[in-house]
């Protein structure tokens, strides 16, 4: 059962040492307002799993500098406005995980599914293989990828209906859907929610199922 | 003459067949876009989730919500589509994409990449897409200076940077010249001011001349 509630009830009940999954590549899709309504929460001592290590200093940013997050898993943290993560980084104060983009999605994806683990041919024999079980199939070598599975998801998207079912826009979709089931909890924020009925089922990107928390912040609908 | 940054470009677009699913990396591969033709109906894939990317976006068509690998904004071209990031990947790693267009730190003799990391102890790694590009497009073409700016080849027997992908440049485009990553070994394509045995001098690495120089 999906409920409809404030930024502030939806991220009440996190835990210090979650894993936390957030949407977003750069600030497209990134749900600031759920990441705000976290630093006031005060939840500490989290792993974070997103595409970038924040931008700039809001969203995911102002999380890493409220030195929230010990462990950040992610594809591309160096960037040219990633100042707050470089600086803790450097300082020894946030651990790093570095995976390709393809499997990091991929891992989210197989924790949604139920996959504990597969065997992936991106990053075969370089660094990011390191100390990871391989395995040679079809005359190719692969390297064996488990499933990154959060205890809550933090989902920017578009608009939902009332029972949760969600739509994005554009590339702002980005880890979104895949986000949205891996996770126990599923928190999604949307510009608007609409009465059930109102969104095409046709057009459905992450159906109720996955969601179990909607958050309207308003913004463009 | 070597070949401007444009001209490279340009040479590349032409190499790219009509109809082709096309990543183009982030940086100088992006230029490419700017000399692929109409007709030549090239659908450019970017890795945040999108087909029919359109070029970057001007004025009051900067929508936040739309934008490229890059993180520039951008525009829709019509017959575009959206989609998420296990699929986006999906489409490399499962060999739908036709043809990436990468930049690179080196490029070995059997096409071993190295374009994501300098494994200097400072820096802080990033590898993003990289690694599942190099694995998944069909061809994977490399554009380049054939040297570093203190003068050292990048082209060379075995990369010293650390690996994006084992074997699996197919193309080589450079100011200099460009190779073909083949069984064989390295085929000069074609040679833009230096001749075949200036590139014999410069380089660490065996070439073979193509059929027909």
């Amino acid at each position: 059962m999906t409920t409809v509630c404030s930024a502030t009830e939806a991220v009440a009940d996190i835990a210090d040492g979650s894993t936390v999954l957030v949407s977003g590549f750069g600030m497209a899709g990134m749900p600031v307002e759920l990441i705000d309504a976290l630093i006031s929460q005060g939840a500490t001592d989290l792993t974070v799993v997103s595409n970038n290590a924040g931008n700039g200093d809001t969203g995911l940013a102002a999380l890493l500098a409220k030195r929230r997050v010990r462990k950040m898993i992610c594809s591309f943290p160096r960037q040219f406005d990633s100042w707050v993560f470089d600086g803790l980084y450097r300082s020894g104060e946030i651990e790093l995980e570095v995976v390709p983009q393809g499997t990091l999605a991929e891992r989210l994806r197989a924790a949604g599914a139920g996959i504990p683990a597969f065997f992936c041919p991106t990053g075969a024999g370089t660094m990011l293989a390191d100390g990871k079980e391989t395995r040679e199939i079809d005359g190719r070598l692969h390297v064996l990828e488990y499933a990154l599975p959060g205890d809550v998801a933090l989902v920017g998207a578009h608009r939902a209906d009332r029972l949760g079912n969600v739509v994005y826009r554009k590339t702002a979709r980005n880890f979104g859907p895949v986000m949205a089931t891996a996770a126990r909890t599923t928190i999604v924020q949307v510009a608007d929610v609409v009465a059930t009925g109102q969104l095409d089922p046709e057009a459905i990107v992450t159906p109720s199922i996955f969601v179990d928390r909607i958050v309207p912040v308003g913004g463009q609908a | 003459m070597s070949l401007g940054k444009e001209e490279l470009a340009a040479a590349i677009a032409r190499d790219i067949p009509t109809g082709s699913f096309v990543n183009l990396g982030i940086g100088q591969p992006t230029s490419v876009a700017d000399y692929l033709e109409d007709d030549a109906a090239v659908v450019l894939h970017t890795e945040n989730g999108m087909l029919n990317m359109g070029p970057a976006a001007v004025g009051d068509q900067v929508d936040p919500d739309l934008t490229n690998a890059g993180k520039i904004p951008v525009v829709e071209l019509p017959g575009c589509s959206y989609f998420h990031h296990a699929d986006s990947f999906a489409m490399m790693r499962g060999g739908h994409l036709d043809v990436c267009v990468m930049g690179a730190y080196q490029v070995s003799a059997t096409g071993d990449l190295a374009n994501w990391h300098t494994g200097a102890p400072d820096a802080i790694p990033a590898v993003g897409g990289a690694m599942d590009l190099a694995t998944g497009a069909k061809r994977v073409f490399v554009m380049m200076n054939l040297l570093t700016k203190d003068g050292r080849p990048k082209l060379v027997p075995e990369c010293t940077y650390p690996l994006t992908g084992v074997a699996c440049v197919d193309r080589v485009y450079t100011d200099m010249a460009t190779f073909d990553i083949t069984p064989e070994g390295v085929v000069v394509l074609a040679t833009h001011g230096p001749t075949f045995a200036d590139l014999e001098e410069l380089l660490d690495v065996p070439l073979i001349a193509a059929t027909g120089h």
